[in-house]
């Protein structure tokens, strides 16, 4: 299986649309295709029912009938100082082949020792994924020929991964609906990372390159518990949180450090036995999960409307954004075999009680626990699914009201302006200059009068982008509040006394003028007048008789 | 030109043998020296007088200043370039051996420390990876291939100063049993060079036996060190799994694969293995047990008393003095355990029911492993590439034409045995045999200190004549792979010959012990070898340099 492979990757058009797709006499005109564009632009005319805008509309008619079935395999590339078997180090785009050495590359006579780091890893994601540990696991030898897997096998497990049988628990965001959500966990096992394939441009020969050979990757095998595009995308970015509240993995999806392939059935609804399945690949972000998931559903059920079902076969796709569609890769010719038999270069993986408590024992908080913790405190869903996202957000807010600031509006601050100044900026909560406490300093002053709600506002921008403390930029730049009655009573006389048309229009019946004066008010006061009182005062002089 | 009366042998009870460990320790050269002995540069003295440690006399006579290093390396060059065309046990030999003999002169001119085997030419099997020679393994594959670096069991030689003389001849990946399986060149036997010097260890046996170099490395997967040592009437050692690091080693079986050590003395084998053994990082699998110094325990000859042997226990395993072994080979290891009977020991038959089973279980795990072993070499990264229009003609042409034939057919029984549906049937039952073969071992050896055995049906036999019958070839490693299924230490000296005037051939026979118990093979062998009476093991092709 994996021979023909290489082929299709090394020229991908070839084998982008096999025979099974369409009718057999076209074969022949498609193998000779040389450009994917001319292929894409044909397909579209042989089916032009799968157009991408009208997805969603005819998803949403059609899945009163079918159900989908999807189960998901996800790769984490754990962050490890030096990879799997040896000590080379792996940095994602280093120039390539600088980060390799004989064992990596599989030079003969060299032989993987096992980085204790990876078990530490498994170990935590297993734990966290509520997951029952093996005491006794090994590694495995799965073989295939490919160029760039240096030793003609990858060291994996087989039949007993470290961890089985766990879950993982995750609230669907409120715009989709909202709800809790339980998926199973099959497995989660070891292994090591294969090199990467660069293709030159006139596809004569490829390039290889060994730095990511031999870094050490956590399998996880979900069971298919998840019906929507929308569990499927929600599922891997729980996976994804979670790897980054373990630092176990920076999880990044554009690196390659979390792949996702999924496995896509329909059955019609209240059938038992599911569908034949359909593997979809190259899915680099969780909306294309989403929105790959949703288009391989409604081809099937398509296929099945029209009375083709057979044409469902069990095969590998591909994602393609471009074109917003999965396109064959390759069919599977029955089940590739791997030849596994125990790694007879590396010991047994025994785990110990005291080792698992120990980590279980150092575990941070999970998201989960974080979003049942922020549920209590009164937080609305919405906000809790927000500030549980990211670990460095929610520990800014864990330790803005460990300051003692008042939680809703330490998550009001958090999620309007804080988050906003973010993405126009392109920073991290860590970036920004502002800390915990200064915030929860804010939000004291606002609260306690010290400054009015617009000035803190300002502040903020300021302690953002700058830095500093709320009572120094207060002092500096004397922002305190105007509370004092006769003061702000002083201003309100002098708008009044230099706006005599206005006053002449407002007593003539344009009360909507209050709404000038107190803005000329809170000019004059360079906004620091309490806005109640001014309020009150204008309203007390405006409607004076005079 | 001298004489073994002279000659005390070696005073090991009181030798402090981790001297030898580098770097060495100031009062080293007062230790040698109290070894008195009177030789110049020589190996045995008479047919008669007991095969002592070269090592040790090199060690000595350079730190007498009775010769020098570079004597000695021009010596065993001289005598390689000699014997070489007609034996071919070397596929490549170092230009630099002269050079690092000069340098190990300076140091001594200087007064500096040297290591423990400073002079010591050591040859090196050709599928231990060295930095600074080709590393082929035997096979076109690997054709021109150097590694970037030293085999961990290499450098710790290099470390201890000694001399790396070559690369020497094998069977393809160690995949033969009479170095006729090389895809370069046929080595022959220096007792007849018509016969082959077994393997596939055979270049690092027939080199030692030849004199071409004091002691060589080989690999053992199913008998690869102890075979070719009883043909070529060397000693073999073949050490615990795990004792010895395999990083370097061309991996064949990797869970049977262990470096040994061939020498022309039990004291050379057993004093190369101490240097070597011990806990590697880069080896999973090496032990972290403890390293004893083997050699210890050695007794001088003239001090041992009559019975130095006295109630240790030998079990000769029943089932190898059986049919299918040479009459002559029989009564050879009758006569063996008869002589450590003399020695002392209580000698008893003893049965593992499961002997036989070994070797189908070998064949069935040494195959699947080196399926998988020997996937890398695809003329991808390194070695021979065959110019290709597409990766699976580039794959398949490039090991069509760098593997040979019996490495293929090996791949091929091995991705057999390990396809889907078979696995049950041939690599799950063989690890079962395995389980079987170590438990009858573990009772058996429980109850006896050593058991002993042929270390071949035969003596070595005719170049070609089991070429194409490699049914008859796998059967003669029957009694040896027992041994590396149960990760056992043993020894295979020799004990005597075959045949007589011209076409006398030597004989080994095995010793195993216990798990990590080198230190007593090693003790009874060296016992043995002392007090065998009649015997020299120096082949007729190299006997007149050492003639009196």
């Amino acid at each position: 299986m994996a021979l023909s492979f290489f082929r299709g990757i090394q020229s991908r058009p070839f084998l982008l649309y096999p025979s099974g797709f369409f009718p057999r006499k076209h074969a022949l005109f498609y193998c000779t295709m040389k450009s994917t564009q001319t292929q894409i632009a044909t397909h579209e005319k042989q089916e032009p029912q799968l157009k991408v805008s009208t997805q969603s509309k005819r998803l949403d008619k059609i899945s009163k009938d079918f159900e989908a079935v999807i189960g998901i395999e996800t790769h984490v590339q754990l962050s490890t100082i030096t990879k799997a078997f040896c000590s080379c180090a792996y940095n994602y785009g280093s120039q390539p082949n600088t980060t390799v050495c004989p064992i990596c590359m599989g030079l003969p006579g060299a032989l993987p020792v096992l980085n204790s780091k990876v078990i530490e890893f498994a170990v935590k994601l297993g734990l966290a994924l509520n997951c029952k540990l093996s005491l006794n696991s090994k590694f495995d030898r799965k073989q295939y020929f490919y160029p760039d897997l240096p030793k003609g096998y990858q060291i994996s497990q087989f039949d007993v991964p470290i961890a089985t049988g766990g879950f993982i628990d995750l609230d669907l965001p409120v715009e989709y609906g909202g709800g809790h959500r339980r998926f199973g966990i099959t497995r989660v096992h070891m292994e090591e990372d294969a090199g990467k394939l660069l293709h030159t441009g006139n596809g004569s020969y490829s390039e290889v390159d060994l730095n990511r050979a031999g870094v050490p990757l956590l399998e996880i095998v979900s069971e298919p518990d998840m019906r929507t595009g929308i569990e499927a995308a929600e599922y891997a970015a729980e996976l994804q949180r979670l790897v980054r509240f373990l630092g176990v993995s920076n999880g990044n999806m554009q690196e390659g450090s979390l792949r996702c392939d999924v496995n896509v059935s329909v059955r019609p609804i209240g059938q038992l036995e599911f569908g034949t399945k359909v593997e979809v690949k190259n899915l680099n972000s969780f909306s294309a999960i989403s929105r790959a998931i949703d288009f391989e559903i409604l081809r099937q059920v398509l296929l099945h409307n029209e009375g083709e079902s057979n044409q469902i076969v069990q095969e590998t796709r591909l994602w393609d954004e471009g074109a917003q569609k999965t396109v064959t890769m390759r069919k599977k010719e029955g089940l590739a075999d791997y030849r596994y038999f125990p790694e007879p270069d590396l010991p047994e993986v025994i785990l110990g009680n005291e080792y698992i408590d120990g980590i279980r024992d150092s575990l941070p908080e999970l998201p989960e626990m974080k979003r049942r913790r922020y549920e209590q405190m009164g937080l609305s869903m919405q906000d809790v699914i927000f500030l549980a996202n990211d670990i460095n957000v929610a520990d800014f807010f864990d330790a803005t009201i460990a300051k003692g600031a008042d939680v809703k509006l330490a998550a009001n601050w958090i999620m309007g302006d804080i988050a906003a100044y973010m993405k126009n900026e392109k920073l991290s909560v860590n970036e920004i200059k502002l800390t915990p406490q200064e915030l929860a300093e804010l939000i004291a002053s606002i609260k306690g009068g010290t400054i009015s709600g617009k000035i803190g506002k300002e502040i903020l921008f300021e302690l953002m982008a700058k830095g500093g403390t709320v009572k120094g930029l207060i002092t500096e730049k004397d922002l305190v509040q105007i509370v004092d009655p006769v003061e702000i009573q002083k201003m309100v006389d002098k708008v009044i006394a230099e706006n005599p048309k206005q006053l002449e229009q407002y007593r003539g019946g344009k009360t909507k003028l209050q709404g000038y004066f107190a803005g000329q008010v809170m000019k004059l006061s360079k906004g620091k007048a309490n806005p109640g009182l001014l309020n009150k005062i204008l309203l007390e002089k405006l409607n004076a008789e005079s | 030109m001298l004489s073994s009366v002279h000659n005390p042998r070696f005073l090991l009870l009181h030798y402090r043998w981790p001297n030898l460990h580098f770097p060495p320790k100031p009062h080293r050269q007062t230790t040698a020296k109290a070894l008195h002995t009177t030789q110049t540069l020589t190996l045995s003295s008479t047919a008669t007088s007991p095969p002592q440690s070269q090592i040790l006399t090199i060690r000595e006579s350079l730190l007498s200043r009775r010769t020098t290093a570079v004597e000695l390396a021009a010596g065993y060059l001289n005598r390689l370039r000699r014997t070489e065309p007609h034996l071919k046990s070397f596929l490549y030999v170092s230009d630099t051996v002269l050079k690092e003999a000069e340098e190990i002169d300076r140091r001594i001119q200087r007064n500096e420390e040297l290591g423990p085997l400073a002079g010591v030419l050591v040859a090196v099997k050709d599928n231990i990876c060295t930095a600074d020679m080709p590393s082929t393994a035997g096979s076109r594959i690997l054709d021109g291939y150097r590694p970037p670096f030293d085999a961990t069991a290499v450098r710790k030689l290099k470390e201890c100063g000694a001399i790396v003389v070559g690369k020497t001849n094998l069977d393809e990946f160690g995949m033969g049993s009479t170095t006729e399986g090389s895809a370069y060149q046929v080595t022959a036997n220096p007792w007849d060079l018509s016969r082959v010097p077994g393997g596939s260890s055979g270049g690092s046996a027939a080199a030692v036996s030849a004199r071409q170099c004091v002691v060589s490395l080989g690999s053992d997967t199913g008998g690869s060190v102890r075979q070719p040592a009883s043909f070529c009437g060397v000693v073999g050692l073949k050490p615990t799994y795990g004792r010895v690091s395999r990083y370097g080693l061309v991996a064949y079986a990797s869970s049977l694969d262990v470096i040994g050590c061939v020498g022309s003395s039990v004291a050379d084998a057993g004093i190369i293995l101490h240097m070597i053994s011990g806990h590697d990082r880069f080896d999973a699998t090496s032990s972290k047990l403890h390293v004893p110094d083997f050699t210890s325990q050695f007794i001088s000859r003239d001090l041992l008393e009559s019975k130095p042997l006295k109630g240790l226990r030998v079990g000769v395993i029943r089932e190898t003095l059986d049919d299918g072994v040479d009459p002559e080979v029989i009564s050879l290891v009758r006569g063996a355990a008869s002589h450590l009977e003399e020695l002392g020991c209580i000698v008893t038959e003893v049965s593992l029911p499961s002997f036989s089973l070994g070797l189908p279980a070998y064949f069935i795990l040494a195959s699947s492993e080196s399926s998988s072993n020997l996937s890398r070499y695809d003329g991808v990264r390194y070695g021979n590439q065959v110019v290709a229009d597409e990766i699976n003609s580039l794959y398949g042409d490039s090991r069509a034409k760098g593997f040979g034939s019996e490495v293929k057919m090996r791949i091929l029984m091995g991705t057999y045995a390990l396809s889907a549906g078979y696995y049950d049937a041939y690599y799950k039952r063989a690890q079962q045999v395995r389980t079987l073969i170590q438990e009858s071992f573990k009772e058996v050896l429980d109850k006896n200190d050593i058991l002993i055995s042929p270390a071949a049906p035969s003596a070595a036999y005719k170049i070609g004549e089991k070429k194409n019958d490699p049914l008859a070839m796998y059967a003669g490693d029957i009694m040896t792979v027992n041994v590396n299924l149960a990760g056992l230490p043993a020894l295979v000296l020799p004990c005597g010959f075959v045949g007589g005037g011209s076409t006398c051939l030597p004989v080994g026979f095995q010793m195993i012990g216990a798990a990590f118990d080198e230190e007593k093979l090693l003790k009874v062998g060296h016992i043995f070898e002392q007090t065998l009476q009649g015997c020299s093991f120096v082949p007729p092709l190299v006997a007149d340099d050492f003639a009196c």
